[in-house]
Formats: structure tokens, C-alpha cells, sequence
């Protein structure tokens, strides 16, 4: 009783720019079904589905390799328009909906069915009128398919997020001819009686014969609604399981994976770790940072301690570093060595010796239209007068001092530069990255807060970096607390790795805790929740 | 090839052509028996004369406000102090010329101190859209000047309308009080010794020593400053706010310093202006002189993100050497005409737009 596949994609491979995102992987889905699809951010599941509805930055970046079949048919799809005419949608994660229109008129726009009139006959079909009657007939036997009794007439501006999605997907079953629906993260904005709502919907479509591919982090979803799974990791096709024959735990644990050794060499550690020397202490800490919320953590980073926030991209661990530096407004308690810090007050953190190595190194990391020597002492002269001489009543730039520091800074982090006067626009990723940490060291911190150390830089950096930052701990005995999209990178250098979810602290892990354990924490489930 | 697009990619092609126009003005003034010296001597007195003017647009640019077209609000605290001077230096005996410079300089500064702050509070809360509102303050303060130079209580003879009794003049004569002092040999000749040597001519070629020692004086003054912490800080926040804040450094707080600094030297400025020019020019005179000082400093080779010190000494040269070369030439070639007058608006207005138009020459590496 095989069934033919609605969609195949076989042996799929991408590259940018030389780098390989996608290897060899394939992806089958049967009609009717809810397909998940999963991975970590980077695993390469948004490439896969940007391949399927023939995206642009595809095909400007050379294309790919492999074949796609819809309904055993091979198909070409070298735009969205194609995909949409082959019968597949996508639900957005962020809503393309246009607020000041009408529900008929967002789920219609760019479809809508005319009345030929005098002008239109003569001047174009754009001229005709809107047969506004059958535009919401449509939609209300759209609106009826999801179970949705909201007005076809009402405005999308005001509504609840939720209403916003199903009036999305009520667009995409409107157009004729669907036969593939693609959720990406659909349930990630979502309360969670309108998340069990979405899911009862999908369930619904699909009995209907349209198929879904549902892309999510969440496993309990997942193990709820879902037929198959394929497990993605590092642009590789892990494995495809039905549900009924997996299990949470394993899930979990593909999609982490044993990955490569430690990337650094350990080095001789002498410090000694106690409850009562606490370096930083936050108390029901919330920033207000968008796309990145923190929405009250509670933890103790004890002096010398290397602690790792983890989790998935938009859970909020960025948001720490950020709300901390006064970046992003914040409430709650922050204690430097048992100082509390005045949140109102911008540069508070810098003056109770917090350094901070920001994510956005392009952005709030770097002058980039300054020299390497300016962007090393700025901080530095700012906060503690460092690098001036007195002129009558006026500081002014020492900069024979400035330039001695900065050379040394460059030998010391070894940045390949033409020399202290180079503009930091001009640098590579890594080298970048390590004019952000010169400028953090000279603050001479007791506390360094860094923020995806190597996001962007080569392989090679990437572990000097991490190494210098080991050598910082051990050595000067920095607290230092790393934020990092890459698991393997905390689990390398970190004592303790809090994994955030959904603004808040999920598990505070060890290195060498199980994978599955990891897997589990970052989708947002808690151990004792899950029955093995 | 590629050596000469790096050579034009260096000078920025803006600048080029504009430089070989000027270039061209004078070669053609020596066939057309123009005299030499009269005009290099005119060439001279005007660059300096308005450099600090342009100069004032570099504390905007550099803090992040972009160009400051609103710098006559500087200007019209400069003729506030420079009238006021002319009044006191008019009404007793002991303030000579130099004291009522003095004058004139304390009061446009503190005016312009205070009024550049508040326009500084302005500014900030209309962020990305600050060239558009400063225009129109420009615009307005001239308006609200207008109305100030009718109702002035002053009772000097050399300031108030003959016949009325009230209200000051279009177009006031210094000559009385500090016109000339730094940059006429006239004027210097009768001061007492080192002041005498402040301006001489060297054949028919006039040396303004004093005009030179001030622009100078000022440069230093901005060029410190943005060495010192304050003005580190305020590149920044004109660079990159970000960045700024994350050092601890209040963005909005550098731009009301750099917005009160430009305001400053807008006054100092156009009291330079004035005392070389040996009259003060009240009501719609200031009303473009924005206009001019963006050109100018464009020309230089700024870019509406970034402007150094020397892009106002070339950008100053540049613009006011053009209009200083112009007239006569036009002048020679289509003499007892009103074409000469409609040339120089043709020509300073044409150097605005191109000019505008250009911001990004020089500087297409940045991004």
C-alpha cells in the first residue's frame, strides 16, 4: 500500500561562498501527512526550504544539486510564483499581512477575482472591478476550513497574534490547487491555548489531503502532531523516524549529536570556586529586548567561574549581555561583587568593572571608520581617563601612550593588521573580533561578558579566541561569562551552561551532561517532565 | 588607466572639476587684464573671511546632527553681540574698537552657547530628519531676527534708521567701531606697534595676518577639542550610537555639545565676517549664508557623516575663490549689464545644488 509522495527532494546539496550548508540531504513527504522537520538554528532547514520555493539568494549563489519531485513529477523551481503554482505554501513565521486591509483582502491580495468591465476590455485586466461577493465567499469557506468564526470583513490591525496566523493560513489553503503547506516555527509567537489550537488545525488540514511539513524546536508538539520526523544537524540528514517508533529522548538526542572533541586545550586549573565569592548576581532580571527578551532570570556566577548561556536564537540569552550593559532597558536586580547596579543609569556596568564583547560586532562592537587605536582606548578613556594628558583645564589624547598600548594589544591578541592606524572596516571577521576584545581588556574587567565570540570567523581564530579566553580565566582570574549559539564552544570552556528558553533559565547543565539532555533543555522541555 | 581613477578617486571628482573650473577663472583673468594682485588679494580676504563659518559645520557634522543648516541661529547671536557693540562703542568714549570687538565676540559666544543648547534639545527629537528641521529653523530665526532688529532700543546714530528714530539698518558701517582691525592695512596702519603688522600689502598683494592668526586660532581650538575626551566621545556618537551608548556615553548628550559648539563658531564667525567686510548685514542678509557654508565644506570633500579641518580650508578656498574670480571676469566679458549680477547667482547657487548633489564623492569607500 505505498502511497505516492507528494513531495521528494533527493540528495540535496548547497554551498555558499565555498561553504557547505547542505550535504546530500533528502526529504520525503507523503500527502496528508505533518512531516516535521528539525534542528538546531544552522542545522541548514531554512536553506532546504528555501531551495523548495526557489528563493533568489538560491539561484544568485550558484544554485543546487540534487532533484526536487512533486507528485513523482521532476520538477524546476527557480521562484516562488513556480512553487506557487505547483500547489505549495508557506505559513511565515513573521506575518506578511497587511494591517490596514480587510481579512478577505489579505487572504485575496494579489488573487482577486475581477468583473470585466468597459475600461478593463479596453485598458487591462488590472482595470476591472472587484467582485468583492465571491472574494468573501472564498474566504469565509477558507476561514470555515480552520474553524476560525472571526468577520471576513474585519481589519487585521489590533487583532490577537493568533488570529493574525490563522488568517495567514487561511490564505494559504485559499489558493487553488494546495497540496503542500510549510509551517516555519509556527507556534513560537503563540500562547499556548492558541498553539494547541494551531495544532488542532493542522491536524485538520491535513486530514484533508494537504500535506505539511511543520518546522519547530518544540518536541512536545512534535511527539503530538506529527507523523514523521527528519533530524537535520550541520547541513547533514541525521535520520527520518516515524513518531509512533520514537521517542523524545532520541530526538533530542540526534539533533545535538556527538559532535567533535573539545575545541580547545584545556590548561592548567588552579582556582578555586566558592558560594560565598559571588562575581555577579541576577534577581528576577527582565530586558526589554526585541527579538531577544529576558523575562526573569535568576542566578549566582561565582568569582573566576566560566559560566555559558546556550539556547536557540530569539530565546533571550543575548538579551542578558545586552540588558546588563544598559544597552536595552531592564528591571530587576544586578549585583557586581555585592554592589547593586542602578539599571537607569547608562555606563553603571562599565564603572563596576563589567566588560562586554557585544554580538553585534558591526554594529554597537566597532567604530568601523575609525582606526584599530581608537577603537582599542575607547572604552578605557571614556570611563577611566586612561590615555590623556592634561593641557591647561583640558584632557586631551595621550597618543604616544595610546599607540604603545594598542601595539601591544596587537602583538598580545596577534591582530594581522597593516599597523594601529588601520580602520577596523578593513579588518576580517576575526580579526575584528579580536580588536572587540582588546578594547574589553583594556578596561581592565573583573567580569567579561562576551557575546557569540566566534560567530562569523574562521576556524583557525575561532580557537585562539576561545583559548585567550580560557588563558584570561585562569591566569588574571576574569569571570567570564560567554553567550554562544554553539553548544560545542560552551561546553569546551564552560564550568556551567544555563540554557535559556523562552526568556528564562530552562536547566543550568554541565559540560559533559548527556546530549539528549541538552537536546532537551533547548526545546524548551524539562527533564523531570519527560517519562523515559 | 586604473592610476588615473585612483588619482580622481583620491581627490574626489567633485572637488576636481570645481578646482579646474577655479583654475581656468584665473588663467582667463590675466588675458582679460584683470590686475593680479587685486584679485589674489580678493581671493585671500574672502577664503579667510568665511572659513570659520565653514568651520562650524564640522562639530555638527562630526557629533551626527549632519550638515547644520540652521547655523544662523550662531549668526544671528553674532549680530546680536556685534550690534550691541557697535552701540556701547558708540555711546562712550572708552570703549575703543578692540574692546567692542571683545564685546561683540563675549556676548554672540554666550548667546549662542545657551541658544545652541536648546536647538541642540531640538534636534534630538527629531532624529533622522535633523537636515530637513535645521533648514527650516535657519529659515525661521531669520524671520524672528527680523522683528528683533525693528524693536532693539538702541540709540546709536551708526545703527538706527535716520529718519524714524527706531529700528536698526539694512546694512551698518563698522568703520567706527571694529571694522577692518585684523584684516585692513588702513585700519592696522594706525594702531600702535606689534598691531600695526596685524594686515600690510606686499606689492598690491594684501596680507591679512590677523584674519589668518584667528581662522588659525579657531582651527587649533576645534582640532584639540576633538582630540580631547568630550570630542573622541562625539565622533562617535556620530558615527556609530550604538556603539557610543555601549560605552557608556549619553548619544544625545554629545550631539547637544557638538550642535552648541557649531552654534558658537556660527557667532564667531560671522563677527570675523563682519569686521572684513567692514559692514554688518542685518534682516535676509544671513538668510542663505547656511547654504554657502554646506557648499563649501561639501566641496572640501566631507561627506554629510564625516568632515575633517582640512576639508574647510579647501572647501572655503574653493567656493569663495570661484565667486571672488567670477564677478570680474564676467564683468570684463559682458560689461554694463545685469548679467554679471545673475551670473553670480547662477554661479553660487549652481555650486550649492552640485554640490549637494555630490555629497558621497570622495568618500565612496564608506559605507
Amino acid at each position: 500500500m505505498e502511497q505516492p509522495l507528494i513531495l521528494s527532494m533527493e540528495n540535496i546539496s548547497k554551498e555558499y561562498f565555498g561553504n557547505r550548508v547542505l550535504n546530500q540531504v533528502s526529504l520525503q513527504v507523503r500527502p496528508g501527512e505533518i512531516h516535521a522537520l528539525m534542528g538546531e538554528n544552522g542545522a541548514g532547514k531554512s536553506t532546504l526550504m528555501n531551495i523548495l520555493f526557489g528563493m533568489p539568494v538560491i539561484h544568485s549563489t550558484g544554485g543546487f544539486d540534487g532533484t526536487i519531485k512533486i507528485a513523482g513529477e521532476e520538477v524546476k523551481i527557480s521562484n516562488p510564483n513556480e512553487a506557487m503554482h505547483l500547489g505549495i505554501g508557506m505559513v511565515h513565521q513573521e506575518f506578511m499581512l497587511i494591517p490596514d486591509f480587510t481579512v478577505t483582502e489579505n487572504i485575496k491580495v494579489g488573487r482577486e477575482t475581477g468583473q470585466p468591465t468597459l475600461l478593463s476590455e479596453s485598458l487591462g485586466k488590472s482595470l476591472e472591478i472587484m467582485d468583492w461577493e465571491s472574494m468573501s465567499a472564498d474566504a469565509r469557506r477558507a476561514l470555515d476550513l480552520i474553524g476560525m468564526n472571526i468577520d471576513d470583513y474585519a481589519r487585521i490591525a489590533g487583532m490577537p497574534i493568533g488570529y493574525k496566523q490563522f488568517v495567514e493560513i487561511a490564505r494559504e489553503i485559499d489558493k487553488k490547487g494546495i497540496r503542500l503547506l510549510v509551517f516555519d516555527e509556527p507556534t513560537a509567537v503563540l500562547t499556548e491555548s492558541e498553539a494547541a489550537n494551531l495544532l488542532d488545525i493542522m491536524r485538520r488540514i491535513a486530514n484533508r489531503g494537504i500535506a505539511i511539513i511543520f518546522i519547530t524546536h518544540r518536541l512536545d508538539e512534535v511527539m503530538q502532531v506529527s507523523d514523521q520526523v527528519t533530524i537535520l544537524r550541520d547541513g547533514e540528514l541525521v535520520a527520518i523516524k516515524e513518531i509512533k517508533d520514537t521517542s523524545v529522548v532520541e530526538i533530542a538526542e540526534l539533533m545535538i549529536g556527538r559532535k567533535v572533541d573539545k575545541l580547545v586545550d584545556q590548561c592548567e586549573d588552579t582556582r578555586t570556586l566558592s558560594d560565598d565569592a559571588i562575581a555577579l548576581e541576577l534577581k528576577d532580571y527582565e530586558v526589554d529586548m526585541p527579538g531577544e527578551a529576558v523575562r526573569g532570570i535568576d542566578i549566582k556566577i561565582r568569582e573566576g567561574e566560566i559560566i555559558g548561556f546556550g539556547g536557540l536564537a530569539g530565546q533571550g540569552k543575548i538579551g542578558i549581555g545586552n540588558g546588563i550593559m544598559g544597552l536595552y532597558e531592564s528591571r530587576g536586580e544586578v549585583k557586581v561583587f555585592g554592589q547593586t547596579l542602578d539599571l537607569e543609569k547608562l555606563g553603571e556596568a562599565l564603572r563596576h568593572d563589567i566588560a562586554f564583547v557585544s554580538e553585534d560586532r558591526r554594529g554597537a562592537g566597532l567604530l568601523l571608520g575609525e582606526s584599530i587605536e581608537r577603537n582599542v582606548i575607547f572604552s578605557a578613556l571614556q570611563i577611566h581617563n586612561r590615555f590623556t594628558s592634561r593641557i591647561g583645564f583640558i584632557r586631551v589624547l595621550n597618543r604616544s601612550e595610546s599607540k604603545a598600548h594598542t601595539q601591544e594589544m596587537i602583538e598580545l591578541l596577534d591582530i594581522r593588521c597593516t599597523g594601529s592606524q588601520q580602520k577596523t572596516g578593513s579588518l576580517s571577521g576575526g580579526n575584528q573580533q579580536k580588536v572587540c576584545l582588546a578594547r574589553a581588556l583594556t578596561m581592565n574587567p573583573r567580569i567579561l561578558i562576551v557575546a557569540e565570540p566566534t560567530r562569523g570567523i574562521d576556524i583557525g581564530a575561532k580557537k585562539l579566541v576561545l583559548e585567550h579566553l580560557l588563558r584570561l580565566n585562569r591566569e588574571q582570574n576574569i569571570t567570564i561569562v560567554i553567550i554562544s549559539s554553539e553548544l560545542v564552544e560552551l561546553r569546551s570552556l564552560c564550568d556551567r551552561i544555563a540554557i535559556i528558553t523562552e526568556g528564562k533559565i530552562n536547566t543550568i547543565l554541565k559540560p559533559d551532561d548527556s546530549d539528549a539532555d541538552f537536546g532537551l533543555a533547548m526545546s524548551g522541555l524539562k527533564k523531570e517532565m519527560v517519562t523515559k | 588607466m586604473s592610476k588615473t581613477k585612483h588619482f580622481i578617486d583620491q581627490i574626489g571628482l567633485p572637488r576636481l572639476i570645481i578646482g579646474l573650473f577655479f583654475i581656468i577663472l584665473i588663467i582667463a583673468s590675466v588675458p582679460l587684464g584683470l590686475p593680479m594682485d587685486a584679485v589674489f588679494s580678493d581671493i585671500l580676504r574672502r577664503w579667510l573671511m568665511y572659513s570659520i563659518l565653514v568651520l562650524a559645520m564640522v562639530p555638527g557634522i562630526q557629533c551626527g546632527i549632519s550638515l547644520n543648516f540652521g547655523v544662523s541661529l550662531g549668526i544671528v547671536c553674532g549680530l546680536l553681540g556685534a550690534t550691541t557693540a557697535v552701540e556701547l562703542s558708540s555711546q562712550n568714549e572708552g570703549v575703543g574698537p578692540w574692546a567692542a570687538l571683545g564685546i561683540a565676540l563675549v556676548i554672540g559666544v554666550v548667546l549662542a552657547a545657551v541658544l545652541g543648547v536648546l536647538y541642540g534639545l531640538l534636534l534630538n527629537r527629531v532624529k533622522g530628519s535633523e537636515m530637513t528641521v535645521s533648514t527650516y529653523v535657519g529659515f525661521s530665526i531669520i524671520a524672528l531676527s527680523n522683528i528683533i532688529w525693528l524693536t532693539l532700543p538702541f540709540k546709536s546714530g551708526e545703527l538706527i534708521w535716520p529718519l524714524q528714530g527706531i529700528g536698526l539698518r539694512n546694512v551698518i558701517n563698522l568703520e567706527g567701531s571694529f571694522g577692518g582691525l585684523l584684516s585692513d592695512p588702513t585700519v592696522t596702519s594706525t594702531q600702535p606697534f606689534p598691531l600695526n603688522y596685524l594686515a600690510f600689502d606686499i606689492g598690491g598683494l594684501t596680507i591679512p595676518i590677523g584674519l589668518i592668526l584667528v581662522f588659525a586660532l579657531c582651527s587649533f581650538f576645534v582640532w584639540i577639542f576633538f582630540q580631547s575626551k568630550a570630542g573622541v566621545a562625539m565622533s562617535a556618537a556620530g558615527e556609530n550610537e550604538l556603539f557610543t551608548k555601549a560605552a557608556g556615553i549619553s548619544v544625545d548628550r554629545m550631539r547637544i555639545l557638538g550642535t552648541a559648539v557649531s552654534t558658537i563658531l556660527g557667532a564667531v564667525g560671522i563677527i570675523i565676517y563682519a569686521q572684513t567686510f567692514g559692514f554688518l548685514q542685518l534682516y535676509n542678509a544671513p538668510l542663505m549664508m547656511s547654504f554657502q557654508a554646506v557648499a563649501s565644506i561639501l566641496i572640501g570633500g566631507a561627506s554629510t557623516m564625516r568632515a575633517k579641518i582640512s576639508h574647510v580650508a579647501i572647501g572655503a578656498l574653493l567656493f569663495q575663490g570661484i565667486m571672488s574670480t567670477a564677478l570680474p571676469v564676467v564683468n570684463k566679458l559682458m560689461p554694463n549689464s545685469m548679467l554679471p549680477e545673475v551670473v553670480r547667482i547662477i554661479v553660487s547657487n549652481g555650486i550649492i545644488l552640485y554640490a549637494l548633489s555630490k555629497t558621497r564623492g570622495g568618500h565612496q569607500h564608506e559605507k
